[in-house]
Parts: structure tokens; C-alpha cells; sequence
């Protein structure tokens, strides 16, 4: 679960580590008086959206007094954002963060995940900061530390020193992010934070070390114990078809094309988007039901499907292996009754009573297909896809 | 022989009075494996099914000579059940759960090392060895004893493979589900390595998907030292970056993990890498002539 910057900062800070004094506004008014209590010669006004790249796209500017910051926060306020990571529809702003302007020396990187194949946390540091790290890490892989961490002791101060001096600090600051290090992998394990991403961390000219901007992101399978971050979901940041899908614990992804899908099983799934393409056409989603794929599970799963006016034809990949082909006939045959579904549906279905569930579909009367391959179904439905 | 599991095995099932254990309990038995017993903390003592329950993984090991472990327990107490396999020396636990929390597999690795407990999982549908032995949820019907293996990420997928394989009559030795997690116990690579030394084992079908880097590595290990022909496939050609596709480790973040870097490793490595999912099967055919 992905949350936006200023809950990331607040999470962060709880544990300790340093981050501009700021506050969150709605409105533009709450954001001139959050100016107003802020003081100071500057503040920045910060779009808050779940992507990078804000600054380019006009989500990040300076204001010399309180009055410019609601004049700002008003013209960020509803407009529709668009960055490099967005796409080309952009997001719409809802809320920004008015923070203290503070005295830049110099822009770092920090983050912190897990690494698969060490199977350990892994911290990521650079004072390449400020840019994308990905480039830093294509074109100048020299720039970017990391240093494994040790699942049983956690980070040691020698590793976070090691890093410290590695991004040419020294002194008072290098022992500042010794402690902020301590304080990232502490938030890091006790938040179940899937990511933590601080760029850039800066070091001011009083010699402070702070997050300046912060990426933080859970892991969705620990929610259950974190009831306070799981409030932190913004529901305005995503899809409302996947939104309404997870409601029903269906994993549902929108994607651009024409071809529904309804697959049990996420690899599966990927596989059923890929064979689509690979035949010429575009899937509309992906769209993974579960081991069980119930009739109660596939009446949900074409509701979602439904509401997505660019389907023209629908491919249904079930391999069930115990799952009984007849009972999922019946309940394909009922969800499409009562939807009213019209669109042509492609099915392909592997499971016990495979024949009877076939003859149960043809029987019908209602538009569908019966194929025997996924090779069989994706040329069909493609084809049922342009010929509308 | 087979890999992993075989007709000598003797399987407990952790989580055996819950619905779902109780329920692969049957098939697996059904299928011939040795189902020796289930482990319920707090039912010890009684019977279920007519398999007895105990309390710890200990007690099942002592009392029933049990090889293997399957686990069927619930996300959050799950770490926990592979922690206490691992604690009674089992030589073999697959985990079928799903979510569990990463923070959590992190302390279970740490308690695994040096450990001799195999892990296979969590978050996969299993191993079976065709026509002898499976833990996990893999319908034994579809499989027939022969010739190929697959490890696999993915669960339903691994069945289409199983499918493609019987319906061309090359059947299966062992099917090893490893997951789609980002910490699981067995990798491709271990995988591998147990078939190369299975003598019944002529090929391998290898099925990655999107996300990591665990692909690339199984690609240098088949060009340094794996022999026998491999047909590969990788889910999520067409996903789009920074989405997570299902599985908790099925994710293109940063431009890394795409399936076109993967399946250009696996072929370099000499992996016949098919783009269509329903290839599988006759691409195996063809090399294996």
C-alpha cells in the first residue's frame, strides 16, 4: 500500500527521524493559515499525489509569504497533475503539504527494501541524491552504496558509518545519519514497510541532516496488524474498478485494452494477457479470481468486468484441477443471466466434469464459446473482439 | 526416483483440522502419499479423519516417523509453523499459505540457517512427484509419471505445464511449486540442481514470472553447469511497470525485472524460452526429439 508523502514524514518522524517542520492542507485557506503558523521567510507548497517527478510537472513550488502559498495551493488544488510516473491522464491534486523552506548544502539518497536473492534488508545510499536514482545506478553504478543488513542484529553503527563517509559526510552530520539510519530500519521493520525511500535527504548549511522528500510504501500482507496505517489509504489515488474489485478480494488491474479477463491464479493470469497479445489483441485488465474461482467469486468478477465499457469480449481462463467444470458452468450461466451480459464470451476450462460443464454452456442459448486450449482461446477471442 | 517427495515419504500436515488442510489431506492421500498425521496446537491427542492430531511438529516427528511437512496454516501464524518444522528437523516443508507478511519470513529464514530443513514456498501450490507423493494442492489426476520437471513460480500455471505434458504423453517426475514471494526457500536454482541429479528426469520446464532478479540468476547457473534441456517461460510480458501483478513479488520497479531481460538471459543461457504460455509442452517435445 502505497501512502503519500506527508503521512510517510510523520510516520518517519514518530521514529525519530528528522523531517521539515509542515502540514497538511485541504483547501487553500488551510493552506495559507499552515503558512501563517510555519513563519519563516519561505515555505513550499508540495502536491500530494503517489508519484514521482512532481516538481517537473509544477507540483512543487516556493512561496515568499502566506498569502502567495494559498495562491498556490489554489491553483494545485484540483488541478489534474501529470508526471512521468502518472501516465499520460495524470492524477488529480486533493491535498497539499505546506513545509518550512529550508537551506540546502547538499541532496542525498537513502532507501531501504528487501533483497531477494541476499534475502535481507538492504540499505541503498548515494550522494548522487535529488535525481533518478535509477539513472545514478545505469549510468554511474560507482555512485550507489549499499550495504547488507543482518536479519538477526539489524543495522550495525559501522555499516551506517560506512555509508555516512561513503556519501562524504563527516563530523556532526556523518553521526546524524548514523542515528537517522537507525531510526529508518527501525520504522522499516516495525511498520512492515515493504519500502522506504528518502530522496533526497538533504544536509543543510547548519549542518543538519534531514528527509527532505519520502517514499514509503507497506507491505500489503501485514496491513492486518497496523490498523492505524491502513487508515492512510487514500482510495482517491486509485482506480475506482480496483478499488470496488479489492472490496470483493478480487485482484483486479485496469489496463487500456478491449479483451476482459477472468483467470484463477496470478501467473496464470499474466500468461492469459500475454497469449492475448501475442494473437493480435489488447487485454483490459488483469484479473486473478482466486484458487477457488466460486459462483459467488465469478458473479463479482463480471460485475467488475461489466463496468468496464471498453470490454467487446470477454476470455474466461479457469483451471481448476478439483474444481468441478459443471458448477462453474452454472455459475457462469446464472452470472451472465443476470447481468445481463452481452458481450461474447470465450471460455476455457479445465477441471473435473469438463464435458458436462461444456454442454451445460451450449445449452444455454447464451453467447458462448467453448475451446479446449489457451492457444484455441485467445485466437478466438480476439477474433470476437474486432469483429464487433 | 523423483525429487523431494517419493513413495517412501512420510507427510504431516500442519493445520490438518482446518478446512483446507483437512481437505488436501484427503487428496493427498487419495493420491497414495503416506499421510502419517496433523499437527493442531491444543488437539493433541485427539484423532481427525482418522489421522492422529498433535500439539507440536515434535511430537508428530517422534511419534510417527514423519519425513515432510505441509503447511496449511493461516498468514499470520504461519512463520511461526515453518519455524517449528524446521525446530523438529523435518528434512522437507512445503507451505502452501498465502501473505505472509515479508517482516515475518525474514526472522524464519534467520531461524532456518543452519538448519537442515528444505523449505519449499510459501505462497505455492506444492510438489508432487507423479503417480508416488504430493503435499500441496496440485490435482493429482492431471499428472502422469514420465520424464520432465517443472519448477514453477505460479500455481495454475504449473498445472497448464503439467496438462501440456500428459496430453503429449511426456509426463512429469516432480512438479515443484516454489512461489511467487519475495522470500521463499527453495529458488529455481535449488530446484535445478536436485533435478540434475535425478537420473529420471530428462528435462525441465522452468516458469518465472515478472519481478526480482531470481530468472537471470537461474539463467547463469543453467549456462555454467546445468545440462539437461530446459524450456522456459515468463509470465507477465505485458504488464505494465510499478503494478503488482497478483503475486506479492510480481512487480517491474525501476525498469528492472521486466520478462524481456529474462527471457533474453535464459536464452543466452541456451533455455528454450517460449513467448506463448501454450507452447510449453511442444517446445519440449521438439528438443527432446
Amino acid at each position: 500500500m502505497k501512502i503519500h508523502e506527508y503521512q510517510a514524514k510523520s510516520v518517519l518522524a514518530r521514529f525519530g527521524v528528522p523531517v521539515p517542520r509542515g502540514e497538511v492542507a485541504f483547501s487553500a485557506a488551510e493552506a495559507g493559515e499552515a503558512a501563517r503558523r510555519l513563519g519563516g521567510s519561505v515555505v513550499v507548497v508540495k502536491a500530494q499525489i503517489h508519484a514521482g517527478g512532481r516538481g517537473k510537472g509544477g507540483g512543487v513550488k516556493l512561496a515568499k509569504s502566506a498569502d502567495e502559498a494559498e495562491r498556490l495551493a489554489k491553483q494545485m488544488i484540483g488541478m489534474t497533475l501529470v508526471t512521468h510516473q502518472t501516465g499520460p491522464e495524470g492524477r488529480m491534486v486533493g491535498r497539499v503539504l505546506v513545509e518550512e523552506g529550508l537551506q540546502i548544502d547538499r541532496e542525498l539518497y537513502l532507501s531501504l527494501l528487501i533483497d531477494r536473492a541476499a534475502a535481507c534488508p538492504v540499505v541503498i545510499a548515494s550522494a548522487a541524491g535529488g535525481m533518478d536514482i535509477e539513472e545514478v545506478a545505469a549510468k554511474e553504478p560507482h555512485k550507489i552504496l549499499k550495504e547488507y543488513v543482518d536479519r538477526g542484529t539489524g543495522i550495525v553503527p559501522f555499516q551506517a558509518r560506512k555509508l555516512a563517509f561513503g556519501m562524504g559526510l563527516d563530523g556532526g552530520p556523518a553521526q546524524k545519519l548514523v542515528k537517522l539510519l537507525d531510526a529508518v530500519y527501525r520504522a522499516f521493520i516495525e511498520t512492515d514497510a515493504s519500502l522506504i525511500e528518502i530522496n533526497p535527504l538533504i544536509l543543510t548549511k547548519g549542518g543538519d541532516v534531514l528527509a527532505l522528500d519520502a517514499k514509503v510504501s507497506f507491505d500489503d500482507n501485514a496491513l492486518y496488524r497496523h490498523p492505524d496505517l491502513r487508515d492512510l489509504r487514500d482510495l482517491g489515488e486509485e482506480d475506482p474498478l480496483e478499488v470496488e474489485a479489492s472490496k470483493y478480494s478480487l485482484n483486479y488491474i485496469h489496463l487500456d485494452g478491449n479483451i476482459g479477463c477472468m483467470v484463477n491464479g496470478a501467473g496464470l493470469a499474466m500468461a492469459t494477457m500475454d497469449i492475448i497479445k501475442l494473437a493480435g489483441g489488447e487485454p483490459a485488465n488483469f484479473l486473478d479470481v482466486g484458487g477457488g474461482a466460486s459462483a459467488e467469486q465469478i458473479r463479482n468478477a463480471f460485475k467488475i468486468l461489466m463496468s468496464d465499457t471498453n470490454v467487446r469480449a470477454v476470455l474466461i481462463n479457469i483451471f481448476g484441477g478439483i474444481l468441478r467444470c459443471d458448477v462453474l458452468a452454472q455459475g457462469l450461466i446464472a452470472a451472465v443471466r443476470e447481468l445481463g451480459v452481452r458481450v461474447p464470451i470465450v471460455i476455457r476450462m479445465e477441471g473435473t466434469n469438463v464435458e458436462e460443464g461444456k454442454r451445460l454452456l451450449q445449452a444455454s442459448g447464451l453467447n458462448f464459446t467453448t475451446v479446449d486450449s489457451m492457444g484455441d482461446a485467445a485466437q478466438q477471442v480476439v477474433g470476437l473482439a474486432g469483429a464487433r | 526416483m523423483a525429487v523431494l517427495l517419493d513413495r517412501d515419504t512420510r507427510l504431516i500436515v500442519q493445520g490438518l483440522t482446518g478446512r483446507e488442510g483437512t481437505f488436501h489431506a484427503k487428496q493427498a492421500a487419495a493420491y497414495g502419499t503416506t499421510v502419517v498425521g496433523g499437527v493442531t496446537p491444543g488437539k493433541g491427542g485427539t484423532t481427525h479423519e482418522g489421522w492422529p492430531v498433535f500439539n507440536s511438529v515434535h511430537d508428530a516427528v517422534r511419534e510417527t516417523g514423519a519425513t515432510a511437512s505441509v503447511i496449511f496454516v493461516p498468514p499470520p501464524f504461519a512463520a511461526d509453523a515453518i519455524m517449528e518444522a524446521a525446530d523438529a528437523d523435518i528434512p522437507l516443508a512445503v507451505c502452501i499459505t498465502e501473505g505472509i507478511p515479508v517482516v515475518d519470513m525474514l526472522k524464519a529464514m534467520t531461524f532456518m540457517e543452519g538448519r537442515p530443513m528444505r523449505l519449499v514456498g510459501p505462497n505455492c501450490p506444492g510438489v508432487i512427484s507423479a503417480g508416488r507423493a504430493k503435499a500441496g494442492i496440485i490435482p493429482g489426476h492431471i499428472c502422469r509419471e514420465g520424464r520432465i520437471g517443472i519448477v514453477s513460480k505460479s500455481g495454475t500455471l504449473t498445472y497448464e505445464a503439467i496438462h501440456q505434458l500428459t496430453r503429449l504423453g511426456m509426463g512429469q517426475t516432480t512438479c515443484i511449486g516454489i512461489g511467487g514471494d519475495p522470500l521463499i526457500g527453495t529458488n529455481f536454482i535449488d530446484a535445478l540442481r536436485l533435478f540434475a541429479a535425478d537420473p529420471e528426469t530428462e528435462g525441465v520446464i522452468m516458469i518465472g514470472e515478472i519481478g526480482g532478479t531470481a530468472e537471470e540468476e537461474a539463467a547463469e547457473f543453467i549456462a555454467r553447469e546445468f545440462t539437461k534441456p530446459v524450456v522456459g517461460f515468463i509470465a507477465g510480458q505485458t504488464a505494465p511497470p510499478g503494478r503488482r501483478m497478483g503475486h506479492a513479488g510480481a512487480i517491474i520497479a525501476g525498469g528492472k525485472g521486466t520478462a524481456a531481460e529474462k527471457m533474453a538471459a535464459l536464452a543466452q543461457a541456451g533455455v528454450h524460452v517460449v513467448k506463448s504460455p501454450a507452447d510449453m509442452g511442444t517446445k519440449m517435445r521438439e528438443v527432446l526429439g
